[in-house]
C-alpha cells in the first residue's frame, strides 16, 4: 500500500443530472505508467479535472500517497439529485485549489495545449518554478534583478534560470529557448508543455492526450520521451491517450472507461482481449 | 560588448535629459507651456505604467485608477497641510480633525499605502470577477469614493466638497521626474522578477497558471495593490502639480484618459506608456491648442477653427491610431537600443543590402 501514489475511491462526478464519472476507483503505483482509455465523452478528462482540483467531485475520495487529496459527498440540492452509487459512504469534505495540488507534487498537461503562448519557451519553464519561490514580493522586486548585490533573492533568481535552461537541455528544446512558445511547431509545443509541468518538480505527472494531433513518427518520439523522463525524474505517470500503439507500448496497467464507468482494467494483454473493451470501441452488432 | 555600448547610450541619453530638465528649470521656460507638459507628462506616465501593470501585464481590466489617484491625492493633502494653515483651509469645519502634518516624502508613501489598502479591501470581493465585470466594478468603486469624499459628514477630515490647498508642493521641475523614475523603475524590476512572470502567466492563461501552482487570488491581489499604490503616489503628485485638490476633478474621464495612454502606448509596454503619456499630454494641452482659436490666412478666415474644435481633431487622431496601429506605438515591445540600431542601419547598412540581394537571387529558400 505504501507505494501507491494516487488512489481514487468511488469517485463520482455529476453535472446537474448528468453523471460524467460514475463510481471510479483506480490506483497508480510508484514508478508506473498507467493509462486511462475510453471512447470520446467517456469521462476521462473529467476524472483528471477532479484530481487536479478543477472540478470538485460529487462523491468519493482521492488519496495522494497517504493523504486525502480531495473528498466530497452529495450535499445541498445534490443530495436529492444524486444518481451515482455509494451515497452515504463518505462524510468527509476536503477541497483544494489546483495550485495547492500542484504544490503537493501533481503536475499536468492539457488536452488542448495551454502554453503561455506569447511568452518564450524559457519563460514558460521559469513560471512553473515560481511556486517554490522563497523570496517575497519586496525582496524579489528590489534584489532579484541586481547582479552586483549577492542577495538570497538574486541567487534564487539565478538558480531558477539555471534550472530552467538545464531542463530545456534535458528535454532537447534548448534551441527554442528564446522563441515565442505560441509560434513553435505543434510537436515541440507538446514537449514544452511537458517540460513546463516537470519544472514544478512533480512526483506524479498527469498527461491529457499527449499525442493528440501527432503523426506516427512524432508519436514514437513522444513514447520514448515519456519513458525517458519517467526514469530520469523518478515519476509516476498517469495518462489519457487515444493512440493505442503508444498506450500498448509503454503502459504498465490500463483502465478503460465507458460512459463514466470503469469497464475493464489490467495489463495490456488483459485489456486487449477483454470483450467489453472491444465492444465499447468497435460497437456491438445489433443482432448479436 | 554590445550590452556595454547600450548601457553607455542609456547613460548618455539620461544625462542629456537631465541636463535639458535642469536647463529648463533654471531658465524662463520654467513657467512656460513646455514645463507644464513635462510635469504633467511625468505624473501621467507613472499612473499609466501603474494601470499597464494591471491591464497589460496581469490581464486584469480595471477602471478604478482615478479613484486610487483621488485617494492618494487626498491622503497626501490631508496629512501634509501645515498645522498653522489648517484653520483657513478647513474654514467650514473648525480647522478639521487632523492636527499634525507629515514631511513630503512620508506623505507620498502614505498616499500610496492608503490607496493600496483600499485596493486590498475592494479586491477581496471584486478580483473574483473577470474582464468586463471587473472593469464595471472598479469603475463603480471609483465613483463611490469620489462621492464619499465629498460627503459633508466626513468634512472634518476631507473638507467635504471644498478645495484642499496650502499643502507643500515642489519647486523644482526635477521632483516629479525623480519620483516617477524611481516608481517606474520599481515597477520594471517587479515585472522582470519571478512575480512579474507569474503576473504575465495569469494574463496568458489563468487555468494553466493555476495548474502550474500559481495562487491566482494572491497574485491578482499583489498586482492590484501594487498598481493602486503607484496610482496613489501619482495622484499625490498630481495634487502637488495643481497645488490644490478637489474630488470633483477625479472623474471617470480621467481614468479613460489614462487608459487611452496605455492603449496608444501599447498594452504591455512600459516604455510605450511613458512615451505616449508625454505625447498625449502635449497633444491634448498644447500642440492642438491652435485649433481652438480663429485664424486668418491672407484675410480669409480658416473654416472650422473655433473653440472646441481641438477635441474633434484629437478624437479623430485617436480613432486613426486605434484603427491603424491597433497594438499601439510599441505593441508589447520595450524600447531597446538594439532595435534602434537595426532601424538606422536597415536602409543604409551594407549588411542589410547584402541580405536584400540574397533574398532577390534565391526567392525560394
Amino acid at each position: 500500500m505504501s507505494n501507491t501514489v494516487l488512489r481514487m475511491e468511488d469517485l463520482t462526478m455529476q453535472f446537474g443530472g448528468v453523471v460524467a464519472v460514475n463510481n471510479l476507483s483506480l490506483e497508480v503505483n510508484e514508478g508506473e505508467i498507467v493509462a486511462l482509455i475510453g471512447p470520446n465523452g467517456a469521462g476521462k478528462t473529467t476524472a483528471f479535472n477532479c484530481i487536479t482540483g478543477v472540478y470538485e467531485p460529487t462523491n468519493g475520495q482521492i488519496f495522494y500517497r497517504d493523504e486525502i487529496l480531495v473528498a466530497n459527498y452529495p450535499q445541498g440540492k445534490m443530495k436529492k439529485l444524486y444518481a451515482g452509487e455509494n451515497a452515504g459512504k463518505y462524510t468527509k469534505v476536503v477541497s483544494r485549489t489546483p495550485d495547492q495540488i500542484t504544490r503537493m507534487g501533481i503536475a499536468r498537461t492539457f488536452q488542448n495545449i495551454r502554453l503561455f503562448s506569447s511568452l518564450t519557451a524559457l519563460e514558460n519553464v521559469l513560471i512553473a518554478q515560481h511556486l517554490h519561490i522563497r523570496s517575497n514580493l519586496f525582496g524579489a522586486t528590489l534584489l532579484s534583478q541586481l547582479s552586483f548585490v549577492k542577495s538570497k533573492a538574486r541567487q534564487e533568481e539565478e538558480h531558477m534560470y539555471q534550472r530552467a535552461r538545464e531542463l530545456l537541455v534535458e528535454v532537447g528544446l534548448e534551441q527554442y529557448e528564446n522563441e515565442v512558445s505560441g509560434s513553435l511547431p505543434y510537436g515541440i509545443q507538446r514537449r514544452l508543455e511537458i517540460a513546463r509541468a516537470l519544472a514544478t518538480n512533480p512526483s506524479l505527472l498527469l498527461l491529457d492526450e499527449p499525442a493528440a494531433g501527432m503523426n506516427p513518427q512524432e508519436t514514437r518520439a513522444l513514447t520514448d520521451f515519456i519513458v525517458e523522463i519517467k526514469d530520469r525524474y523518478k515519476l509516476s505517470v498517469f495518462m489519457i491517450e487515444h493512440h493505442m500503439d503508444l498506450v500498448m507500448s509503454i503502459s504498465d496497467r490500463i483502465y478503460v472507461l465507458d460512459f463514466g464507468k470503469l469497464i475493464a482494467h489490467g495489463t495490456r494483454e488483459e485489456v486487449q482481449n477483454n470483450q467489453r473493451v472491444i465492444d465499447a470501441y468497435l460497437g456491438v452488432a445489433e443482432d448479436a | 560588448m554590445k550590452q556595454k555600448r547600450y548601457l553607455l547610450y542609456s547613460l548618455v541619453l539620461a544625462a542629456l535629459l537631465l541636463a535639458a530638465l535642469i536647463a529648463i528649470d533654471n531658465s524662463s521656460l520654467k513657467s512656460s507651456m513646455l514645463s507644464t507638459i513635462l510635469q504633467k507628462g511625468a505624473i501621467y506616465a507613472l499612473v499609466a505604467v501603474s494601470l499597464n501593470l494591471l491591464n497589460g501585464f496581469t490581464g486584469l481590466f480595471s477602471l478604478g485608477q482615478a479613484g486610487f489617484m483621488l485617494l492618494g491625492a487626498y491622503t497626501y493633502a490631508i496629512l501634509t497641510i501645515p498645522v498653522e494653515a489648517r484653520s483657513s483651509v478647513y474654514q467650514y469645519f473648525n480647522g478639521g480633525l487632523v492636527q499634525f502634518s507629515l514631511p513630503v516624502v512620508v506623505g507620498l508613501i502614505a498616499a500610496g499605502l492608503v490607496a493600496a489598502f483600499f485596493a486590498f479591501l475592494i479586491g477581496l470581493p471584486v478580483l473574483r470577477l473577470k474582464s468586463d465585470y471587473l472593469a464595471i466594478a472598479t469603475l463603480g468603486f471609483a465613483e463611490i469614493i469620489r462621492a464619499l469624499i465629498q460627503w459633508n459628514t466626513l468634512g472634518p477630515i476631507t473638507n467635504g466638497s471644498n478645495i484642499l490647498r496650502k499643502f507643500p508642493t515642489y519647486s523644482s521641475l526635477l521632483f516629479p521626474f525623480a519620483v516617477s523614475a524611481v516608481c517606474i523603475g520599481l515597477v520594471v524590476l517587479m515585472i522582470r522578477s519571478s512575480y512579474g512572470r507569474a503576473f504575465k502567466s495569469i494574463r496568458e492563461d489563468e487555468i494553466a497558471a493555476e495548474a502550474m501552482g500559481i495562487n491566482l487570488a494572491k497574485h491578482k491581489m499583489m498586482a492590484f495593490c501594487t498598481s493602486s499604490f503607484f496610482a496613489g503616489v501619482g495622484g499625490a503628485m498630481l495634487a502637488m502639480f495643481q497645488q490644490s485638490v478637489q474630488a470633483k476633478y477625479f472623474t471617470s474621464a480621467m481614468t479613460y484618459e489614462i487608459l487611452l495612454i496605455v492603449v496608444i502606448g501599447g498594452i504591455g509596454s512600459v516604455t510605450g506608456s511613458i512615451i505616449s503619456s508625454f505625447l498625449f499630454v502635449a497633444c491634448s494641452e498644447w500642440w492642438l491648442r491652435f485649433l481652438d482659436a480663429q485664424h486668418y490666412i491672407g484675410g480669409v478666415k480658416v473654416p472650422l477653427l473655433r473653440s472646441g474644435f481641438r477635441m474633434v481633431v484629437f478624437s479623430i487622431v485617436i480613432m486613426v491610431i486605434v484603427l491603424f496601429y491597433r497594438r499601439g506605438i510599441m505593441g508589447t515591445n520595450e524600447f531597446s537600443w538594439g532595435a534602434i540600431e537595426k532601424f538606422i542601419k536597415a536602409p543604409f547598412g551594407r549588411k542589410a543590402r547584402e541580405e536584400e540581394r540574397k533574398k532577390v537571387t534565391t526567392p525560394h529558400e
